[in-house]
């Protein structure tokens, strides 16, 4: 799948530009997700849409970064109304700030949670057991 | 053609030796009366017609769909009526995986069901957890509601899921009248935050 990468404030100009040109014709959105790349400083999280042009069935895939201090991206709700509900799954779980979105809350995750569980910082298993303390189950021992 | 067969002579089923029977409580008996404790009978009455409330998220749920089914058949067991309204059941049998959002919902169940009440944790991910030690899922139902009985499995087997009950049961028979109103139950009841 072709793929490519673009600075962060051109998204809508360019998913924009993709819906409209007549010999691109991206107009359906099957994902918006994200990267945590916790290494990579200034470029920490990487949101990913995947786009699909359905009448001659090509995919795309497109990247903006952006830096973990400043998370924040224009939202694509006024292109694509499924893009709502997929910009609440990134922010529920990596924390992008869509800005411009009708209704940015958490959707899946219990809305008293205080982080982005797949940020790479914080350990997926549940730190509340006290039973599983080999660091096979991601306690005690080092994640590396 | 293959001949069709009716069952026109059917042997009549022999029951003798095969029904099982509660047991009469201990006490005394003489000419036209019996005498043993209330809570006995009370006991047994509540012990075998337990009405359960299915609380089934996953594959657990599967495995007690076949243990209410005709071949493990819990109504042997006096739970023929399986209820679907936490208000009218006496046992809450939690069976799969309860997310940390689902929790509050469990818990709401458990305050619904009237007083006295019974819960069974069925499998590995309603006893603690299970494999999905992660951040979006509760680690056994205890942490937000008291249980009587856990089930181990994964799932677990009808006949496991059985004996859990049967092991209800005898909480239910031997309970005593009073342990509602216990101070340990109420300690209990509060270390959950129930009044």
């Amino acid at each position: 799948m072709a793929s490519f990468e673009a600075p962060k404030e051109a998204n809508l100009k360019i998913l924009q530009f993709l819906y409209d040109e007549p010999s691109l014709a991206f107009q359906f959105l099957t994902d918006i997700t994200a990267v945590h790349y916790p290494d990579d400083s200034g470029r920490e999280l990487a949101v990913v849409y995947h786009l699909h042009n359905l009448v001659e069935n090509v995919r795309l895939r497109f990247k903006v970064f952006t830096s973990i201090e400043d998370p924040t991206i224009f939202t694509a709700t006024q292109l694509f109304s499924s893009a709502n509900w997929m910009e609440r799954e990134t922010y529920d779980f990596f924390g992008i700030q869509f800005v411009g979105h009708p209704n940015l809350k958490r959707i899946l995750n219990v809305d008293e949670m205080d982080y982005f569980p797949l940020r790479k910082e914080f350990p997926l298993e549940d730190q509340t057991r006290i039973d599983k303390d080999d660091e096979m189950f991601g306690r005690g021992g080092s994640i590396r | 053609m293959r001949p069709v067969r009716f069952n026109i002579n059917p042997i009549p089923a022999n029951t003798k030796d095969s029904l099982a029977m509660v047991e009469a409580p201990e006490g005394y008996s003489g000419e036209g009366f019996f005498a043993t404790k209330l809570s006995d009978v009370v006991g047994l009455a509540r012990k075998n017609s337990l009405w359960p409330l299915p609380f089934a998220t996953s594959c657990c749920g599967i495995e007690f769909m076949a243990t209410m089914a005709s071949h493990y058949d819990l109504a042997r067991f006096g739970s023929e009526r399986v209820g679907f309204s936490p208000r009218q059941c006496d046992l809450l049998m939690v069976m799969g995986t309860i997310a940390k959002k689902m929790a509050p919902v469990l818990r709401q169940v458990y305050l619904q069901m009237a007083e006295p009440r019974w819960v069974i944790a069925v499998g590995a991910c309603a006893s603690s957890g299970g494999i999905f030690d992660t951040y979006s899922v509760l680690q056994g139902i205890d942490q937000v509601i008291p249980v009587d009985v856990y089930v181990p499995g994964c799932p677990p087997r009808p006949e496991a899921i059985l004996d859990g009950f049967m092991k209800v049961q005898d909480l239910v028979g031997q309970e005593s009248l009073r342990r509602r109103n216990s101070e340990q139950y109420t300690a209990l009841l509060e270390s959950y935050g129930i009044q």
